[in-house]
């Protein structure tokens, strides 16, 4: 089937339905009208006259699942059309299996008024190949001052504010931001970085780094940030969400942040769940990322962490860079990696490994990241909005990002052997992607 | 085994034998500097360019006196006088310089891993005279050098390392160097100047210098740079002189035959004071005549390639 702008009618037929809102995992048909599930059910009737207005898929083999959810992207327009555009990095979220991405705030100018948020969401409405929802500053210019403007941002259509890309270093700003916060029913995201002890530092601090000589982040840089911020959501009584965890000890304060009831919860990237630190011994700038690639005991946990539901969300911290900042010695390159279109696979890795069942991997990409940014989609249910995807989680391929929609390429995963992948993907009823 | 290698980026990803194999060479080398005529046709018709992004006095000029020595052709390009602060990358830079065909680049760099990065992008012999806080290859190797001379050997031996471990590529490329050869290594010095999971490279740690010096048949001592007092390292130079400082005083339980090594340039009275520096245990300047004879082992064996 064609790249279709337009809504279609159609039927997927005998495809593996995963649901984690619904908890259901079947062998059923979808029947998709004008842009809204309409059945969900084993053999839909179809009439014959009717039919002639469906296209039929037959999805037999292939999964059915919510349209994906990447919590965590960095859209980089306006300002860095260089690296990526709205257009280009939704088209490569559609290729991914992704319908809907919150984009971070640090673009030029930042996100931080109303205005930004609209310029994001018209070029969204007009280029895009998905949704879009913007995220906001938490402080003007992610100066760490003083707060923007929550109501007006609420109001133009952020879902949540962040400084991501940078700590909120002042307790105090982080406490108002959480307070003023909750006036607008707004999520607040943490980039939990100590940066007066991390912000020298070029990769995790161990033996990997005093082997080569490259200054260290400790991981107490970002466990530091994330018992305190657990701390300032305690006492203000608000919702928290922390960015891409990358270390075992924030995985164990943020279980007993669980434990204790507050309203915390938590995303990782696939990059920490896959890579070491190791890797970084040639010197690959490739390999050079904020959080750094920690230890793979870091690694252990982190996957205990998402099995037991500490980590809510599994989001790409896609963050594309042109040549022009990576291709350079590792001290100078830029931190970055992109994830758009290898995240899905990585995560099926994941699940045959057994770490997730379908139903967790699903979860972790749909439901829960709408559910923290209270969005009203990650789950297939008749009479919503038809964003979903449709997965051949057999199909083995080398990932090449030569082949990326994505206008940047630096991504740690060229070359990995991959299995499994989105082979189309709806958004209210359009395909807006849809390969082999 | 003789040496095969495009590159020379560290000891780290060397064989003992091509240690033993270049330390031999250099020794053979070196009656070339004793002589009237210091001049041989060896290297006639190759070109050397030292490239060198951070300032350097000894490493540089001693690179440049092994090449010309061998009659190879040599350009020096420093930060201050070239491109680079034009604000062209380094990997223009080189790939300008290689249009013009030479043999061997010398490349000193403040970024940790740079001399690893240009020798994958370029066709020429690599020869890394310091990046950043990783490695400093040719530097171990006149260590190893002077230390062969004296003690005629290099297994068996009790080296200390003292000082800021954590800043020094000389010490990174000696451990492992050292270690590779049989001698058992301890890094002494503050703490905050000792990197974390050092160990994991196979040395001791100590943080009490006096415990150290007994044993030691070789102290290397480190330059401290004056700046770490400001990076929260040191509360002052005077309490690091007090303890880590090597002196008269704190040689007298040391072995009669101990080696002080320094690589320079010296703080005099910070880390070493000056009747050490000069004194009869000393082979400081020794150090600097075998590192012109350990870089004409290393051009000859790159440029010939």
């Amino acid at each position: 089937m064609k790249v279709n702008r337009k809504s279609v009618n159609l039927v997927l037929r005998n495809g593996r339905v995963i649901d984690p809102a619904s908890g259901l995992d079947a062998v059923v048909d979808v029947l998709i009208e004008n842009g809204i599930v309409v059945e969900i059910n084993a053999n839909i009737e179809i009439g014959s006259d009717r039919l002639k207005q469906l296209e039929q898929i037959d999805a037999s083999g292939k999964w059915v699942v919510p349209g994906l959810i990447d919590m965590h992207v960095h859209l980089r327009e306006p300002g860095e059309e260089y690296k990526e555009t709205i257009a280009s990095g939704t088209l490569a979220a559609a290729a991914g299996g992704f319908t809907s991405v919150a984009c971070m705030p640090n673009t030029h100018p930042v996100n931080d008024c109303a205005a930004v948020t609209q310029y994001i969401l018209e070029k969204a409405r007009d280029e895009g190949s998905c949704r879009v929802f913007p995220v906001g500053a938490i402080s003007m210019g992610i100066e760490g001052k003083n707060l923007t403007e929550y109501g007006e941002l609420r109001s133009a259509g952020v879902v949540a504010v962040s400084d991501d890309g940078r700590p909120v270093m002042n307790s105090m700003l982080m406490r108002r931001a959480l307070e003023y916060a909750k006036t607008f029913d707004l999520l607040v995201v943490s980039h939990c970085e100590d940066l007066d002890i991390g912000g020298a530092g070029l990769m995790n601090e161990g033996p990997v780094s005093t082997r080569l000589g490259l200054r260290g982040i400790p991981r107490a840089a970002e466990e530091i940030m994330v018992a305190r911020d657990i701390l300032l959501a305690e006492l203000t009584r608000s919702r928290l969400h922390l960015a891409h965890i990358s270390t075992a000890g924030s995985v164990s304060l943020i279980r007993e942040a669980k434990r204790r009831g507050i309203a915390v919860s938590a995303e990782t990237a696939p990059h920490y769940l896959t890579l070491t630190d190791e890797l970084i011994s040639t010197f690959d700038p490739v390999y050079k990322v904020n959080p750094p690639l920690r230890s793979s005991e870091d690694v252990e946990a982190i996957k205990a962490g998402l099995a037991d539901g500490t980590i809510d969300v599994i989001a790409s911290d896609h963050a594309p860079h042109s040549t022009v900042e990576k291709d350079l010695e590792f001290e100078y390159a830029a931190n970055g990696m992109i994830g758009l279109e290898s995240t899905l696979p990585l995560i099926l890795q994941i699940m045959r490994e057994g770490v997730l069942t379908p139903l967790e991997a699903v979860a972790k990409l749909s439901c829960n990241p709408a559910r923290i940014l209270a969005i009203p989609f990650g789950a297939l249910r008749k009479g919503k909005a038809a964003d979903l995807t449709l997965i051949d989680p057999e199909v083995k391929y080398t990932i090449d990002v030569n082949r990326f929609k994505s206008k940047s390429r630096n991504c740690p995963f060229d070359g990995m052997e991959a299995q499994g992948k989105a082979v189309m993907t709806l958004v209210g009823g359009r395909v807006v992607f849809s390969g082999s | 085994m003789g040496f095969n290698r495009k590159d020379l980026l560290g000891i780290r990803d060397l064989e003992v034998a091509e240690i033993e194999y270049i330390l031999n060479l250099s020794q053979s080398f070196k009656e070339i500097n004793d002589r009237a005529i210091k001049k041989v046709p060896t290297l006639r018709g190759k070109t050397i360019i030292h490239l060198f992004y951070e300032p350097s006095t000894r490493t540089r000029t001693s690179f440049d006196i092994a090449a010309k020595r061998l009659s190879a052709d040599t350009y020096s390009i420093s930060a201050s006088t070239s491109s680079i602060v034009k604000g062209e990358t380094v990997l223009d830079t080189i790939k300008n310089l290689e249009a013009m065909r030479p043999d061997v680049f010398v490349i000193r760099h403040s970024a940790s891993g740079a001399p690893q990065m240009l020798a994958r992008r370029t066709t020429a012999s690599v020869i890394n005279a310091g990046d950043g806080m990783h490695e400093h290859p040719s530097q171990a190797l006149l260590d190893m050098l002077t230390i062969l001379e004296s003690k005629g050997r290099l297994d068996g031996l009790n080296i200390v390392i003292v000082g800021d471990i954590f800043h020094s590529r000389v010490a990174r490329s000696n451990i492992w160097g050292l270690t590779k050869m049989g001698s058992r290594v301890v890094v002494c010095g503050p703490a905050t100047l000792i990197p974390p999971n050092i160990e994991t490279m196979g040395v001791q740690v100590s943080n009490r210098l006096e415990q150290c010096i007994p044993d030691a048949d070789v102290i290397m001592v480190l330059r401290l740079q004056k700046e770490r007092q400001q990076q929260m390292l040191l509360p002052s130079l005077r309490e690091y002189a007090t303890w880590y400082g090597i002196n008269a005083a704190r040689l007298k339980t040391a072995k009669k035959d101990v080696l002080i090594m320094h690589p320079g340039p010296m703080n005099r009275g910070v880390e070493i004071s000056p009747e050490v520096a000069d004194g009869p245990y000393s082979v400081i300047l020794k150090q600097v005549t075998n590192g012109v004879a350990v870089r004409m082992a290393l051009l000859y064996l790159l440029a010939q390639r």
